[in-house]
């Protein structure tokens, strides 16, 4: 018994779970959830609690093993662009223990004892010290710069792997690739030359300065514009969720109706290997006739097949619904469905219209040996703190990041308010 | 009692006249004209700027209150509608990332009709644009 209350004191006090224990301690996380889980509907057995609030436009975020968690502001709060949140009374409730970096932006990430960030166009490496604190924050050494910034899809999505290489999406600044973009009656470009330049994901060192187009590798292309990507630590390999293409209706109104274009074409989920190819713009991917379709812009008609060199998605979600995040589960806390899982978060989409919005919650994916074990599942709802969502400004949160924190919580970011929201697992 | 008879009866009509006025705003040559052009922005326009004009955050801005919407640059606003937008710039205060469709084939009636619709629809109030306006204007587009 004494031992049994041993066990139960170090796994309360560490809060990690052990799935494998048969023991059956409480698990007690010190985060204690908020009464009404912070507006958020959850799986039976999950809680949600408001880490951090107003924060500013909090687009992704990582978390240290030591528990903090630096945000990416996407708009510069007192003229600065990462928040570091700490949480030092350890009741759940983060507070802003510094910012820094001048520089708007959506990507960053942690590896090893360096903080990675990226601008719209450059991405910056910081030291972190042992308490994952980071000590050069005004002087960080610019890995990569100058990547293109044409306004659309212009944020820079990062991503590491354990051989020393960072990946950063580098999004088309276009819809289709046409000559006037999203302009009814004109053409796709062949070949398109967005490619060269953008449209994919590009690969670079993690240690050299100033690294750009002329020594970054393209890793993969024919990816309209990723916003979620992690490195699969079980897979060892690049995972992505890109943002299928918008305007089907609008550009081409004899070949689809507002419905049609409402519900394609899918969001997608690739793995992603070394030269792969996307297909965009030539092909989108379409759930209902599953198979990658000819754009209109190259000829196609919304049935004709296409792209049989470029790679088919793991994953075909609903249209338009913005997966702007991607986060492989490895921790403990949460139920062993979830271990080695996917989660996505969904922006929201606005290319609906005059249909319902959809997405603005988070979903799960069950995973195995790498693939999709099941279907996908909407595992977090209720930022938009409405019932339906007609027009996105309606929507008064947003998911756009994901983090794992050293405790297995799972935090997500909202870019409206700037809400930190930390998902627990209280069930005995 | 008669002159508090009276007295209410001024204050009804002239009440009913003000409120008359008040829903009545639309001159029926636009109302016409508006009718025509919701038509066009349904096909071209609500995709990105939404069925109430709000627009989308971040990424095509609102047209409902916009300034430029209900100003009176009438060749900025014809300019935008045919060249369509790429350029970076402050939009009241807000950047958007989208770039805005051209659309030279449309005549100048509908560019006019469409132009009414969202310079009078949900709460923008603006002047009439005319077919010959629209004309002149595109004479001034390169």
């Amino acid at each position: 018994m004494k031992k049994m209350f041993l066990i139960f004191l170090l796994t309360s006090l560490s809060f990690v779970s052990n799935a494998n224990d048969s023991t059956k301690v409480n698990i007690t996380n010190q985060a204690v959830a908020d009464a009404d889980n912070a507006g958020l509907t959850l799986p039976s057995g999950f809680g949600a609690l408001i880490a951090a609030d107003n924060l500013g436009r909090a687009r992704h975020i990582v978390a240290t093993k030591q528990g903090g968690i630096y945000v990416k502001l996407e708009r510069l709060v007192g003229g600065k662009g990462i928040v570091y949140l700490t949480d030092a009374n350890k009741d759940g409730k983060m507070e802003i223990e510094t910012s820094f970096g001048n520089y708007i932006g959506t990507g960053i990430a942690i590896k090893d004892n360096y903080l990675y960030a990226s601008s719209n166009e450059d991405v910056f490496r910081y030291q972190l010290d042992e308490n994952g604190k980071v000590t050069n924050p005004n002087n960080p050494q610019r890995i990569v710069k100058g990547l293109w910034d044409k306004r659309q899809h212009a944020s820079k999505s990062i991503a590491l792997d354990n051989a020393g290489n960072i990946y950063v999406n580098i999004g088309a600044p276009s819809n289709s690739c046409q000559e006037v973009d999203r302009t009814k009656g004109s053409k796709g470009m062949y070949p398109c030359p967005i490619l060269d330049s953008a449209g994919g994901i590009w690969q670079f060192k993690i240690d050299q300065t100033d690294q750009g187009y002329h020594n970054g590798v393209r890793y993969a292309t024919g990816l309209r514009n990723v916003v979620g990507l992690d490195w699969n630590q079980q897979q060892n390999k690049l995972y992505v969720t890109m943002h299928g293409r918008d305007m089907l209706y609008t550009l081409y109104p004899d070949m689809f109706d507002t419905t049609v274009s409402a519900e394609l074409p899918s969001e997608t989920m690739y793995a992603i290997n070394k030269g792969d190819d996307a297909g965009w713009p030539y092909v989108y991917y379409d759930h209902f006739q599953k198979k990658k379709v000819l754009s209109p812009e190259y000829g196609g008609d919304g049935k004709k097949a296409g792209g049989e060199k470029a790679i088919d998605p793991i994953v075909a979600f609903p249209a338009h619904m913005a997966p702007n995040a991607l986060l492989f589960y490895t921790g403990n806390q949460f139920p062993a469905k979830y271990k080695n899982g996917a989660f996505v978060a969904f922006h929201g989409s606005w290319n609906r219209s005059p249909l319902p919005q959809e997405g603005y919650y988070v979903v799960f994916i069950p995973f195995e040996n790498g693939k999709p074990s099941g279907q996908w599942e909407v595992f977090a709802n209720g930022f938009s703190g409405t019932e339906m969502v007609k027009n996105p400004r309606d929507a008064k949160h947003r998911p756009c990041g994901l983090t794992e924190g050293p405790d297995g919580s799972l935090y997500i970011s909202d870019d409206v308010k700037g809400t930190i929201y930390r998902i627990v697992y209280n069930a005995k | 009692m008669k002159y508090v008879y009276c007295l209410s009866l001024i204050l009804v009509l002239s009440s009913a006249l003000v409120s008359r006025s008040a829903t009545n705003t639309v001159q029926p040559a636009i109302k016409a004209s508006m009718d025509r052009g919701k038509i066009i922005y349904l096909q071209r326009c609500m995709a990105c700027h939404q069925a109430d004009g709000s627009g989308v955050p971040r990424l095509n801005p609102p047209l409902d209150g916009a300034s430029t919407v209900k100003g009176n640059d009438k060749l900025k606003l014809v300019r935008i509608i045919i060249k369509g937008m790429t350029d970076r710039v402050e939009i009241d205060g807000e950047y958007y990332d989208n770039n805005m469709s051209a659309n030279p084939d449309l005549t100048d009636t509908q560019i006019a009709d469409v132009l009414n619709y969202i310079r009078n629809s949900w709460g923008n109030k603006a002047s009439l644009v005319t077919a010959v306006e629209v004309k002149a204007a595109r004479t001034k587009i390169k």
